[in-house]
């Protein structure tokens, strides 16, 4: 029911997906946030990139720190009008240089838990950013999301 | 009884050398390979490269291996040779189509991995090339504790100069530390370009925060060298062809030569004491 609830007011949920690293879908999540917030759009990015979080640094919210309210957790809201609601694991951790050295099973249940556990509030989109590869981290994702509708996936690559 | 067997089959390795990140796309295998044809021009050395990418293997291609299978024989799998001295192994090799997605979790990655390590005929090698995947999951961990039957030289860590990547490589520098894994240095690729026509450097990725070398010097870790941008560099690894031998006079052979010898010296050196310990 939670689940329900948390993610009931999100209209559109897309991924941004690759395989390959560094290809740039980090940046691209953050510029579509920012795009679609400029057309006045309400927008949350999700960053389960658990190993290498890079989207707090790009929204210079590196150094914020999460809260919990009765629905969950609740987001970091970032961008120049602070309106978009942002949670990553970077978040949570006690030093940014901390390396997270988790196994699939432990990575599984966190992407859970940012899934259903963060007050989203109202949202046009939902962004998620994804790490590289076709491993834990997207299988949970998208079985977690699964009872809600996807709008799709957008991949990035560069040329080579 | 498992760790005897992965001690057994390692046995006759002499060096090994983990190629990690922490950030993707810096050029890990790109470093992997080049380090391993490198190496392998010394025609006295055996090589061995192995890929535990298991979502994205890209070695196969940059060897100019795609398509290879791996055959079994009496003694195990047999590595795909390159050259003579220098055999190749990734589940690259093992996909029908190189298009097939491998889709699968930890525990599953780890026993490929383990097999890799334990049912390759690996032979006799000098040194071993084991170029990994970004992050700090599952495949580091499982190589580390795989290969703590054998002993690792050290780990060499690629990055690029911009924070966003250094960022998640003050990750792999701690995991490093955390499971003991000695770190020979690290390589800042994609440092600058140099125009051929008009000679004038840019910084394609600006060092924000000072690059690799205040990272390194910050976390007091070996500094091995910048490499400079060459699109030379992804056109040879599209074509699966060795770029220090396709551009030998281009400025990132240079650099590239420079830190092979260094990692040779440092693997060298580390024998040389452990042999006067004993």
């Amino acid at each position: 029911l939670a689940e329900r609830t948390n993610l009931a007011g999100v209209r559109h949920i897309l991924l941004v997906l690759s395989g390959k690293g560094g290809v740039g879908k980090s940046t691209l999540s953050t510029k579509l946030a920012l795009a679609l917030r400029s057309a006045g759009k309400k927008v949350g990015i999700l960053d389960v990139d658990l190993c290498g979080p890079s989207i707090p640094r790009m929204l210079r919210v590196q150094d914020s720190a999460v809260h919990q309210c009765d629905s969950g957790w609740v987001p970091v809201f970032v961008g120049q009008d602070k309106a978009i609601a942002l949670m990553s694991i970077g978040f949570l951790l006690e030093r940014p240089d901390d390396a997270v050295v988790w196994r699939g099973p432990k990575k599984n249940a966190l992407i859970k838990q940012f899934v259903t556990d963060v007050a989203w509030g109202d949202l046009d989109f939902l962004i998620v950013d994804t790490p590289p590869g076709t491993s834990d981290e997207h299988l949970s994702t998208v079985e977690a999301l699964r009872p809600h509708q996807l709008l799709g996936a957008v991949l990035v690559t560069t040329p080579q | 009884a498992e760790a005897a067997e992965l001690r057994a089959r390692l046995r006759a390795v002499r060096h090994t050398v983990l190629v990690l990140s922490g950030k993707g796309g810096v050029g890990k295998s790109t470093f992997s390979a080049l380090l391993a044809h490198g190496l392998a021009a010394d025609e006295t050395k055996q090589v061995a490269l192995l890929d535990i990418d298991i979502c994205g293997p890209s070695i196969p291609k940059m060897m100019g291996l795609e398509g290879e299978q791996v055959h079994q024989s009496g003694s195990g799998w047999s590595p795909v040779y390159v050259e003579e001295n220098l055999g190749v192994m990734s589940v690259g090799f093992l996909l029908s189509s190189p298009d097939d997605a491998v889709i699968w979790r930890g525990p599953k990655k780890n026993g490929l991995i383990k097999q890799f390590l334990r049912d390759v005929d690996w032979g006799e090698v000098d040194y071993l090339i084991v170029d990994t995947p970004p992050g700090t999951s599952d495949e580091h961990l499982s190589i580390v504790q795989y290969l703590s039957a054998t002993h690792i030289d050290g780990a060499v860590i690629v990055t690029t100069p911009q924070e966003v990547s250094l960022q998640d490589v003050r990750k792999e520098i701690n995991f490093c530390h955390k499971v003991k894994l000695p770190i020979i240095g690290v390589v800042e690729n994609m440092s600058g370009f140099v125009c051929p026509k008009c000679k004038n450097e840019s910084q394609i990725f600006p060092p924000t925060t000072g690059g690799a070398e205040k990272m390194c010097q910050n976390l007091n870790v070996s500094f091995l060298g910048k490499v400079p941008l060459d699109p030379q560099i992804g056109k040879s690894c599209d074509r699966g062809q060795s770029f220090l031998a396709e551009a030998p006079e281009s400025p990132a052979t240079l650099s590239y030569r420079n830190i092979i010898q260094r990692i040779q010296e440092y693997c060298e050196q580390r024998h040389l004491q452990e042999e006067k310990m004993m």
